[in-house]
């Protein structure tokens, strides 16, 4: 940096009476700003709050879910940070069971084990009984330990009607090369227990038909069960320079346990030749048959994140993420993230792009064939047609506006589209007429507001 | 049959390889970040201060996104924990 020496001149009366009202403006506007500064977020001694509320709606009467968020953040003297927050999730509306479309109406079994709803023919089989409501809260405490070194703890709970979660985390940091590198490490264990309405159904258990007079409890095998995750996290954040700061992470996820979804189920197709080919399989009572899910009992996950946030001369911001994810089950992800923060004076306009692609599980099936079913033997003993296991891409557009008030206060909103397209194997015979792998589409509307 | 767990094992293969080379990319950025070259002064912090330029300065967004995508997608966590906490996957 260059210094340029300038002309020095004497101060004359004149030029203090010049002077006298830009030093009281100058006067003014330093105590406004100390002023501000003492409203601003992040300072020692202060809350900070947010609150903010998500609506996210499916299209074709699916999923919608209404989440509003409570955070609380306290600021101490010495740099420690306390976190509190609060979520309380309402979800509504059709989840796909699993099975496919088929040329005559179906007839299912609920997960309770209690009545019975109809697909019509040529329709995706969806359970319209899915409705949950979900509270969740967590508390994190960060603190410095010395100029170089803190740590982070956490913990959680969540508790759905069917569905229990706890955990707690907790992580050290350490700053090098003038606070400009800090390297991460944190671990994080969590205890998940489901008791879902009509108990766990046994893996590939066939699904039972009330009007029958199957019997609903010989295809179960307990009241609840549950899974553990541990996961671990190696961070690297670097600061590149004035503008630019990146951060790279490598983490680990082990999940063991119940890992089955119990509200899932396959259909069995027939694959001898005849006029049923490519139709539903049927019983001695003429009834379809559908197995329920079978996933393995344990997945290790590895995943590769980079971030980059770049900041223009003209204050805009480009923030840019990718993560790559592997795991055991056969799956492997790439998610990519890109968002352009437009500054426009006290306020913002940032659109969003967001891309993931994902190969299917090694045990994932659209459907298992009468072969596969042997009878009643079947021969394989991991299988589910959950499309959130299977080929897909997912594409989200959206944007987001924000305004920051004199008091340092923000309001913020985003509408988000998001289109989920699944492929995979076509079917056979009667099953290549129909639509396997509809989109699932979904918008999302946020409102936020800080203070 | 057999062509089709072949070209599944050439997909894991190419997995295998492109974590590889990510770990190097990885490593390099470590060995990297510990030149001095990058980085700035302590009153170059300026940009960085600012709270849009956070890495995740939008927590409470990135909560719910985690959320959204968790229970749609096969993928989770990344850029912090993946955990648990829902019986929507």
């Amino acid at each position: 940096m260059q210094l340029i020496k300038r002309k020095e001149s004497k101060p004359t009366v004149r030029s203090f009476k010049k002077i006298a009202p830009a030093l009281a403006a100058a006067s003014c506007s330093l105590l406004s700003v100390a002023s501000n500064t003492a409203l601003a977020r992040g300072e020692a001694g202060t809350w900070d709050f947010e609150a903010a509320s998500l609506l996210y709606v499916e299209t074709d009467d699916r999923v919608s879910a209404i989440e509003p968020v409570f955070s609380a953040t306290r600021n101490f003297e010495d740099g420690e940070v306390l976190n509190l927050k609060a979520a309380y999730d309402v979800l509504t509306g059709a989840s796909p069971n699993g099975a496919t479309p088929s040329a005559t109406p179906q007839t299912f079994t609920t997960p309770s084990g209690n009545s019975t709803y109809i697909t019509d023919a040529g329709d995706a089989p969806i359970d319209d009984t899915f409705k949950d409501t979900r509270v969740a809260l967590s508390a994190s405490w960060l603190a410095p330990i010395n100029r170089d070194w803190e740590y982070n703890a956490a913990v959680y709970g969540s508790k759905e009607y069917d569905y229990l979660s706890i955990g707690s985390s907790g992580g050290i940091k350490h700053y090098l090369n003038n606070k400009n590198t800090a390297l991460n490490f944190g671990l994080s264990f969590s205890f998940d227990t489901i008791e879902p309405e009509g108990d766990i159904p046994d893996a590939l258990a066939k699904m039972p038909y009330i009007a029958s007079g199957d019997d609903v409890s010989a295809t179960r095998v307990d009241t609840s069960d549950s899974k553990t995750i541990i996961d671990a996290l190696f961070g690297v954040t670097q600061v590149i320079n004035r503008n630019t700061i990146m951060q790279f992470n490598y983490s680990v996820s082990m999940s063991d346990g119940y890992l089955s979804d119990p509200f899932k189920i396959l259909s069995v197709i027939e694959d001898t030749a005849g006029a049923n080919f490519g139709g539903n399989l049927q019983d001695g009572n003429g009834n379809n048959i559908y197995l329920y899910d079978a996933r393995p009992d344990s997945r290790i996950k590895h995943s590769l994140y980079w971030q980059t946030k770049y900041a223009l001369a003209n204050g805009d911001v480009i923030d840019g993420s990718y993560r790559f994810m592997l795991d055991d089950w056969g799956i492997n992800s790439h998610t990519f993230d890109f968002r352009y923060r437009w500054q426009l004076g006290s306020s913002y306009l940032e659109p969003h792009f967001r891309y993931y692609m994902q190969s299917e599980a090694d045990f994932y099936k659209r459907y298992i064939t009468e072969t596969e079913y042997n009878a009643g033997s079947p021969t394989l003993t991991e299988a589910t047609s959950d499309y959130r296991l299977g080929d897909l891409d997912g594409m989200t557009v959206g944007l987001k506006f924000g305004h920051k008030r004199d008091n340092d206060h923000e309001f913020n909103m985003r509408v988000e589209y998001y289109l989920q397209s699944n492929s995979g194997d076509s079917g056979i015979g009667l099953l290549k007429d129909q639509d396997l792998y509809p989109d699932t589409k979904a918008l999302i509307f946020q409102v936020g507001y800080s203070f | 049959m057999n062509r089709n767990i072949q070209r599944c094992m050439n997909f894991k293969g190419l997995s295998m390889n492109t974590l590889r080379t990510t770990t190097v990319i990885i490593l390099g950025s470590i060995v990297l970040s510990a030149c001095s070259d990058l980085g700035v002064k302590p009153w170059e912090r300026d940009v960085l201060a600012r709270p849009e330029m956070q890495l995740n300065h939008d927590p409470i967004e990135a909560g719910l996104d985690d959320h959204i995508y968790f229970s749609k997608e096969a993928s989770s966590g990344g850029r912090g924990f993946g955990g648990g906490g829902c019986g929507c996957n």
